[in-house]
């Protein structure tokens, strides 16, 4: 997989808010609002129209989705903006998966410790709860989502919720709860856990796991990122987290053996 | 002694995406110029644990394969060319230099791009003829300081690796020059050193310009990776220095 950003469309910030707060053409709303995610638009007069548009009604998906909502959602966690924090909270409650897991991965981008308790209620009933729905390709929750969520918020009250599912029979939520339990408790038995995920027979699974490992930063998982068949872009992408992780706290100007270690991978990998 | 035609045909064979990586792993260890059409071909059957393999193994062939690499590429196979253009990069023969520089700053995959800003600082000066090395090695530099203010990251860590090889070759060059013109007085200079001449003192001003990047980007870079590897090459050069 490249990752390659495309060409801006012709939109202006003008317009693009504008198309989102006509009601008329559904598909314009719905572009504007990703595209007012995608660059980044952080004006007060987008968050508006963007908190507008998590109320919507009018763009209904054949499968009784919220297609705008989930947009919107999505956008929001881009921009930062805390305002978005109590509407995207009432998102978690909406009954629509895909508008949930949205709103689950923009608090977790928001950083907003005050999203914690409602993001834990979604794992009521724990691991035998969290089953598939009949005939939805999805669980009950985004569980992958919210476990996340609840890890790069700091929740270590979530700890006990959490540390089962690092047992569940779906590999993608073992890693978002091994990555959660690292990011809460440091300990290395779930730094590992990922490390075991790049060695099995499933590309998608070992890009899950480059991306898991490179967001929490477990630096022992260096050499297992450059060896495990993947793309180097991935590779590169997650040793570059692992490097952030071991140049914090240092004064920049200073380079340990470590970060130079994770250097030489990533001049490795080019 | 491996028979190098039952190892293509393995790879011919292969009939799984593990089976091809096995077979193309071995057949790349013995390093043999009778692989090389097999593994260009690997470049474009779009499985990319082989592809690193067959990469690899054109990049220990080295020079032999460059022909065979730049007379193949594969215009209509993105994929596949992108493959070609990390084997050429890791190999460094002048030969591939124009499709480099085309590609480090014209290409759009980041993954290409940092291929090629890894090559062209990696790039085998020697066999060059010496009176076109200093005007080749200064639009390499002018092609890697551009790829420096590249959008993406990993472009502009991969265009610090290579101003770090760069570097360590212009010292090369230039320690060939000063011996040349150390062993001569200048009053009785002869042809070679008098052509040589500006070439040495041409070296500092493209020295200067490569430390003056690094220690630019060390401070001024948005991400602090790409901060730290700046500051990890200037290092590494002066330490080279000393």
């Amino acid at each position: 997989m490249e990752i390659e950003t495309s060409a801006p469309e012709q939109l202006t910030v003008e317009k693009a808010i504008a198309n989102l707060t006509q009601k008329e053409d559904l598909g314009l709303r719905y572009y504007a609002a990703w595209w007012l995610g995608k660059f980044r638009v952080k004006e007060s007069q987008a968050i508006d129209a963007l908190l507008i548009a998590l109320e919507d009604e009018e763009d209904r998906a054949p499968d009784g989705g919220y297609p705008l909502r989930r947009n919107a959602a999505r956008a929001l966690g881009k921009l930062g903006d805390l305002r978005a924090v109590e509407p995207l909270i009432k998102c978690l409650d909406f009954p629509d998966f895909y508008v949930r897991e949205a709103a689950a991965q923009a608090l977790e981008s928001l950083g907003d410790k005050r999203s914690i308790p409602a993001l834990i209620k979604l794992l009521d009933g724990g691991v035998e709860a969290a089953v598939g729905v009949p005939g939805k390709p999805h669980l009950v929750q985004p569980y992958e989502a919210i476990i996340e969520a609840l890890g790069t918020l700091g929740a270590t009250e979530a700890t006990a919720l959490i540390e089962p599912f690092t047992q569940h029979s779906i590999a993608k939520v073992q890693y978002a709860a091994a990555r959660a339990m690292y990011q809460l408790t440091g300990a290395d038995i779930y730094g590992q856990h990922l490390i075991k995920a790049l060695e099995g027979d499933d590309l998608q699974l070992r890009r899950s796991a480059l991306m898991d490992l490179g967001a929490v930063g477990y630096i022992k998982a260096g050499e297992a990122i450059a060896n495990t068949l993947a793309e180097n872009s991935m590779k590169l992408i997650s040793l570059k987290g692992l490097l952030e992780k071991s140049l914090q706290g240092q004064a920049e100007g200073d380079l340990t053996e470590t970060n130079c270690q994770l250097m030489d991978l990533m001049d490795s990998l080019l | 002694m491996l028979d190098v035609q039952s190892l293509i045909k393995a790879v011919e064979k292969a009939d799984s995406a593990q089976g091809l990586l096995d077979a193309v792993e071995d057949l790349a260890a013995v390093k043999s110029a009778a692989a090389i059409p097999t593994l260009v071909k690997v470049l474009g059957f779009n499985n990319p644990g082989a592809a690193v393999a067959a990469v690899e193994g054109l990049v220990n062939i080295g020079e032999p394969a460059v022909p065979y690499i730049l007379d193949n590429l594969d215009d209509y196979n993105y994929g596949a060319r992108a493959w070609s253009i990390r084997a050429l990069a890791g190999i460094g023969d002048p030969m591939a230099l124009d499709l480099l520089l085309r590609a480090v700053n014209g290409d759009f995959s980041q993954s290409v791009r940092r291929a090629a800003a890894r090559g062209l600082g990696n790039i085998l000066w020697h066999k060059l003829p010496p009176q076109e090395v200093l005007s080749k090695q200064q639009i390499v530099l002018e092609a890697l300081l551009l790829a420096t203010e590249d959008g993406e990251w990993v472009v502009r860590y991969a265009a610090i690796v290579g101003l770090q090889g760069l570097y360590v070759s212009l010292q090369g060059s230039h320690r060939l020059v000063e011996s040349v013109l150390g062993s001569v007085p200048k009053a009785i200079e002869n042809i070679e050193a008098q052509r040589l001449r500006p070439a040495g003192e041409n070296f500092e001003h493209l020295t200067a310009q490569i430390l003056h990047k690094l220690q630019n980007l060390q401070v001024s870079d948005v991400e602090i990776s790409v901060r730290a590897r700046a500051l990890w090459a200037l290092k590494n050069l002066i330490n080279e220095k000393g």
